[in-house]
């Protein structure tokens, strides 16, 4: 009874203290990782920036599907309002202030990158293109 | 001789026979209840664009040749890691309305051909039947849009109950 009682609790603190203290390293270790991938592809690459983050969130592409010309097609207008799914589910705010859960797992943001830069540009993102938006959305 | 009290006796077990299929229903939540995915993983997986439906809702050949082909998921590439797929397959197979899932799905699975592989739980003919009287405004209607937005009018699907 006590064991049974002990042990998720004690699971429960090991998990938040390990999502403490990860959590802001794991978000600068995949920008780190974009980061060199973009140096790779572009020599002339000088860091990322939100600005050309936002362009790309809220600018319209005629290369994925017509129903998701961009990513406020799902997502919403504004990066701190929730958004929504053609089939009605919500989803949470992009920006980080609103869920501070997000970008925590990379493995997660590049299955969502792959395939959400997949639907509206019809074509996978470039590290260029991930971080600068990754940029945009932690400061928001 | 013994006398058998045959009277009581026939009355007891009606009532008890009586009782024991109100309270499977009960439990089951009537005809329109469908336990939800009880699955960590599923639930994520298959539950970020759309309501994690049911694997009763479908046989499971059904669910095999969908996960087989999650790569054009009508008209969405939704691969997921291979290691994942094979959990899920084995999930949604397991509690499919014609395994595991039998009573809650049998009656939602009415009237499929067994040798069909029905992959639109809104095209199967009970699903028809029991929406029928939905008009073709109300499925246009901005908080509607697709059939595939059950919680739009069901409001407790994610729960299983599709009673309203």
């Amino acid at each position: 009874m006590l064991l049974t009682r002990t042990f998720p609790t004690l699971l429960a603190a090991w998990a938040l203290l390990f999502s403490a203290t990860g959590q802001a390293g794991v978000r600068e270790d995949q920008l780190a990782a974009y980061a060199s991938a973009a140096k790779a592809a572009n020599a002339g690459f000088a860091g990322f920036s939100a600005e050309r983050g936002k362009t790309l969130h809220t600018q319209n592409f005629s290369g994925g599907k017509p129903d998701t010309p961009a990513c406020t097609a799902c997502h919403g207008k504004d990066p701190r309002g929730s958004g929504r799914t053609p089939t009605g589910k919500t989803i949470d705010a992009v920006a980080v202030s609103v869920t501070p859960t997000r970008y925590t797992d990379p493995a997660k943001v590049e299955k969502w990158f792959k395939r959400n830069c997949t639907e509206v540009l019809g074509r996978v993102c470039t590290a260029q293109e991930k971080g600068d938006w990754l940029t945009y959305m932690l400061g928001q | 001789m013994m006398n058998i009290p045959y009277r009581p006796i026939f009355l007891v077990l009606l009532v008890l026979v009586f009782s024991a299929l109100v309270l499977g229903r009960a439990r089951a939540g009537g005809d329109h209840y469908f336990a939800p995915v009880a699955h960590a993983t599923v639930k994520a997986e298959c539950g970020s664009c759309h309501l994690a439906y049911a694997p009763s809702m479908l046989p499971a050949r059904s669910w095999t040749h969908m996960m087989a082909n999650l790569d054009k998921h009508f008209g969405d590439d939704a691969s997921v890691d291979p290691k994942l797929a094979t959990e899920i397959t084995a999930y949604l197979v397991a509690n499919a309305g014609d395994q595991g899932g039998q009573r809650y799905g049998a009656k939602l699975l009415r009237g499929v051909s067994p040798t069909s592989t029905p992959q639109r739980i809104t095209e199967l003919p009970r699903w028809i039947k029991e929406h029928r009287e939905v008009s073709a405004q109300e499925w246009k209607h901005k908080d509607v849009r697709t059939k595939a937005n059950c919680v739009a009018c069901h409001a407790r699907a994610e729960r299983g109950y599709y009673d309203e």
